[in-house]
């Protein structure tokens, strides 16, 4: 396959004049460009997945801090607040928030995670696959078309922006997150190519504007909660879309509407602690080392 | 912007908290050893702008360290790398510098030894890196491919005796670049191949003349 995969355009175009899925399409490209076959691309997403599997158990039981004793125990209280009543929306979605924490966590910790696409956004795309998988019975191979299907996504994406809040805020970190986790619950639903796709732009469209102004400069406030909240952001996608809810503007002029909210973006907002809740009281305080 | 693959999306599986700011700094580390090659007995970290301002947090002094000495970006060592026993030797220092000339999240490797060299890269997102400057030369070295580079007496005919030695044993170079100080003085060549170099390559372009520095450079595998 000795094209680019640059545009959502092109992608849905080549999927649908071979009439294959876009994991299918994506794994054979992956094959081509670096020379080994497609089995080697599949194992090597299982090898993702089994990382992201495991940080998520142990994630679960830890309660180790992060160096600055900021965060790191939190995934246990979510799970002492659930061992006693139900969540509202069940247990699929204490699974989807518990484990987007559970492997945030693991992050700060300097434990062993996916970045995916970046650590400070690793905890979303493992919650939803996980989690769906989980409760829907996925096997192995199902599994690995979810991921292969969410990495297609930002791979999209990266034609055009780096996936790093110093370019372009978090949008292009937990905001690609979400969209590549909702193509990803598009997959494992049952959705058609478009759909996925689409469910990816729902969900992009939503987090335009995302500012990355991490307090003390740490992946801690707010990356770690906010991992929680775009993993949901990333299933709303997917319903609206497999409701056959499409988003007015075609998926690629929304990346082009995200770089270039990337490039207005002011600098104090993107990765340099200099605006947004880096500054605040509070934020100056913990950053100084004065509170924590 | 580039695209290369679709596991620089979904990877690498790393030691948090930053892909930029830990993974980067064990990748970049892990590429200055591939062109060092040695020991060093004097290293001293130079990190810019963003790099130097919240790498403390992020482990980045830890990451550089570690692939310095060739630990991997997974390796459960770099968390308490600065306790690491192997390491109670060396002699290294860090040095907070701001720079906007430079990339966000930009390093120089100071590596004093039999040689000295000073290594310049950069963090470029999502765990990707480049090798930007060996010394005073222009280089693009990201880990993605096997390379060679090479330092040589600028003249007429180089790129394609060295070009020959790769085509004969049936290699695909994927990327050339070039770079020299100024006509007739050093030039730097930068190959990025498919597949794998073999150590012959290596030792006939060591032969040809006015040649005066050659290395093979690994990809980083994760």
């Amino acid at each position: 396959m000795d094209f680019n995969i640059n545009t959502f355009e092109k992608l849905l175009n080549i999927c649908e004049s071979k009439n294959k899925k876009i994991y299918e399409v994506m794994q054979e490209k992956e094959a081509f460009d670096f020379d080994i076959d497609v089995e080697s691309v599949r194992n090597r997403a299982a090898k993702n997945i089994e990382a992201m599997k495991s940080a998520i158990k142990s994630g679960m039981t830890s309660k180790e801090k992060s160096f600055s004793g900021l965060c790191g125990d939190d995934c246990v209280k979510l799970q002492k607040r659930y061992k006693k009543e139900t969540s509202l929306f069940g247990k699929i979605y204490e699974k989807i928030i518990t484990y987007a924490l559970a492997t945030m966590e693991e992050n700060l910790r300097m434990n062993k995670i996916v970045a995916c696409p970046t650590a400070g956004s690793c905890g979303i795309v493992p919650a939803v696959i996980v989690a769906l998988s989980e409760e829907k019975g996925l096997n192995k191979e199902e599994e690995i078309n979810a991921l292969i299907t969410a990495g297609t996504v930002g791979y999209v994406i990266s034609a055009k922006v780096a996936m790093a809040g110093a370019v372009a805020g978090c949008q292009a970190e937990c905001g690609v997150a979400s969209a590549m986790s909702a193509a990803a619950a598009a997959q494992i639903l049952g959705g058609n190519e478009r759909q996925k796709i689409n469910a990816a732009v729902l969900a992009l469209k939503n987090i335009l504007g995302l500012t990355c102004d991490p307090v003390g400069g740490l992946v801690e406030i707010p990356c770690v909660k906010r991992n929680v909240f775009l993993s949901i952001h990333a299933i709303t996608g997917a319903e609206l879309s497999l409701a056959g809810i499409e988003s007015k503007i075609p998926p690629d002029e929304v990346v082009d509407a995200m770089v270039q909210t990337g490039q207005l973006m002011s600098p104090l907002l993107k990765e340099t602690s200099q605006g947004g809740l880096a500054v605040t009281k509070n934020g100056l305080l913990i950053s100084s080392g004065t509170i924590r | 912007m580039k695209q290369r693959s679709l596991f620089d999306v979904i990877s690498p599986i790393m030691t948090g908290p930053s892909s930029s700011h830990t993974a980067g700094a064990v990748r970049l580390g892990l590429l200055a050893r591939n062109i060092y090659k040695e020991t060093p007995k004097k290293i001293i970290f130079r990190l810019y702008n963003s790099f130097a301002q919240t790498g403390k947090g992020h482990g980045t002094d830890k990451g550089l360290l570690a692939g310095l000495f060739g630990y991997s970006v997974d390796s459960e060592k770099i968390k308490n790398i600065f306790n690491e026993p192997s390491l109670k030797n060396i002699n290294y220092t860090y040095e907070y510098l701001q720079n906007m000339d430079r990339h966000p999240n930009a390093v120089d490797f100071v590596l004093e030894g039999r040689i000295n060299m000073t290594i310049s890269g950069n963090s470029v997102g999502a765990g990707n890196v480049e090798i930007t400057k060996i010394d005073s030369f222009t280089t693009k070295i990201s880990g993605e491919y096997n390379t060679i580079i090479l330092f040589y007496k600028d003249k007429p005919g180089m790129i394609s005796r060295v070009s020959t030695i790769i085509q004969k044993e049936n290699i695909n170079i994927a990327s050339l670049d070039c770079d020299r100080n100024a006509r007739g003085q050093t030039a730097s060549m930068c190959i990025c191949v498919d597949g794998q170099i073999p150590p012959k390559v290596i030792s006939e372009i060591e032969k040809i003349e006015d040649v005066y520095f050659v290395r093979s450079i690994k990809k980083l595998e994760d």
